[in-house]
């Protein structure tokens, strides 16, 4: 599945799980085509960045959201991302973090693999579907000031 | 304030409780200095778990004292009249637990334990799990051996389950994939958006927690921590539980026992 340097990997999903997770392509570390025909909405992106039970982006990073109380420092400031990855790179961030660093604690939000007792609630669903990711990336390629 | 927190970083209120959080510095993994969920609580709560009078948990020690001196089965018989004075028989117990249990060669938590001899020696119903009168009643048992060392693990028969239990401890679960050690030995005294995340360790059980407006074993503790990735959570009673509970608690082996501590 994987080249030395440039990993190119095809994501087949699960049968029972098909209409959850579409495939995609990871060329190097980026997911360079989007996952749906539509194009993602920034202000819809940013809604869910900033919501604590769709996004939970807040719980571990902070970034530039001055009407948002208790960010979190688990992770890198938000700030300017947009400035350092590019729309690719972000859309594999979000999809499956897990790719990019096998230790990362950032929850792969477009993936069901290797996943361990997930409850009842959460079963046979990723964290975001399709339409959400395009909104974040969408919103997160807008995040474009220094730091 | 303590020598070993580094800056005091914010101030967040948090369950409508104004409080004052440290954070630490420098980046973390296994404790090798280790701290109680108490360090990382505001000076308010400090106080409020310090002082009797203002410990809500205090309430729960009194019903436990009650229902020791209470009889009770068919027989009648109150714990009180097989263990007489708990200041003397139960002073360092709940500092041991969860202890090996040779009838089931298993590890048992005090609050089964308690339940085992409600049943064969009182012959009455065991309580509930999370029931009023189980956590009041351990609660008042954990109060004899407030400030002693935990003492938990010395018997050797204990370590393939001590084991166990740090597999779990280890094992990444759940939607957001993780494991207990991710927040705990890797992330601990960072902020997960409001929460300043402590280094787990059971010391205070039960005890009151201002989100629960109420007293609470560690098996809910350890519920609310797996709801939060998303997991799903082990029945009250669970082996696992028991497991997670004796590597937690060799893991804090010689910290004081606080029961019953507060939280936020
Ligand atoms: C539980 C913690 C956690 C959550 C929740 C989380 N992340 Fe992350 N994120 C991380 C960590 C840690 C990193 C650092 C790199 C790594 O380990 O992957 C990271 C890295 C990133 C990066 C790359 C940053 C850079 O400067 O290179 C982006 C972009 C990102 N996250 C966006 C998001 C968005 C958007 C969400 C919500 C939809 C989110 N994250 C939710 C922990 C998290
Ligand atoms: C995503 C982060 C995260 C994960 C994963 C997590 N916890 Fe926690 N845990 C916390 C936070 C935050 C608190 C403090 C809650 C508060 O004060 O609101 C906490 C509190 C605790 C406490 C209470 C400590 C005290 O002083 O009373 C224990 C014990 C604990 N966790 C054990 C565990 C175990 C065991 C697991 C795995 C089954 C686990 N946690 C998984 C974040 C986490």
């Amino acid at each position: 599945m994987a080249g030395a340097l440039v990993l190119l990997a095809v994501l087949l999903p699960s049968q029972a799980r098909a209409q959850d997770v579409r495939p995609y392509e990871i060329v190097g570390d980026a997911i360079p085509v989007p996952l749906t025909a539509a194009k993602g909405d920034p202000v819809r992106g940013r809604a869910i960045v900033v919501d604590r039970q769709r996004g939970l982006c807040l719980l571990c990073h902070t970034g530039p959201f001055p009407e948002q109380r208790f960010q979190g420092n688990l992770a890198p400031d938000l700030k300017g991302v947009g400035i350092r990855l590019s729309e690719g790179q972000l859309r594999l961030k979000i999809v499956d973090s897990r790719r990019l660093n096998p230790a990362t604690i950032m929850p792969p939000y477009y993936a069901m693999d290797g996943l361990v007792r997930v409850g009842r609630n959460w079963q046979d669903k990723p964290v975001l579907s399709a339409e959400q990711v395009e909104d974040v990336v969408a919103f997160l390629t807008t995040l474009t000031e220094t730091p | 304030m303590r020598g070993v927190l580094k800056n005091v970083a914010l101030t967040a209120g948090f369950g409508g409780v104004l409080a004052l959080c440290i954070s630490l510095a420098t980046a973390q993994s296994p404790p090798s200095e280790r701290k109680s969920g108490f360090e990382f609580m505001s000076p308010e709560s400090q106080a409020t778990q310090q002082d009797d009078f203002s410990n809500p948990g205090m309430l729960w020690v009194a019903e436990g004292e009650a229902v020791w001196n209470a009889k009770a089965g068919v027989l009648g018989r109150s714990c009180a009249e097989c263990h007489g004075d708990a200041s003397v028989s139960m002073k360092g117990v709940a500092a041991r637990y969860p202890v090996y249990f040779a009838e089931s060669g298993r590890p048992i938590d005090l609050q089964s334990r308690i339940n085992v001899c409600r049943k064969t020696n009182q012959n009455a119903t065991p309580f509930p799990l999370e029931g009023r009168d189980l956590l009041a009643l351990s609660s008042f048992i954990g109060k004899q051996s407030r400030g002693m060392p935990i003492t938990t693990g010395e018997d050797n028969r204990l370590e393939p389950f001590r084991a166990r239990g740090q597999e779990l401890y280890e094992q990444r679960q759940g939607q957001l994939n993780f494991s207990c050690a991710n927040c705990h030995d890797d992330n601990w005294g960072r902020r997960l958006a409001s929460s300043m995340i402590p280094q787990s360790h059971p010391t205070g059980y039960p005890l009151y927690r201002l989100e629960w407006q109420g007293m609470g074993s560690l098996q809910r503790r350890l519920r609310n921590c797996m709801t939060g990735v998303r997991a799903e959570p082990y029945p009250y009673g669970s082996q696992e539980y028991v497991e997670l509970e004796l590597f937690l608690m060799t893991r804090a082996k010689g910290m004081p026992l606080e029961t019953p501590a507060v939280r936020p």
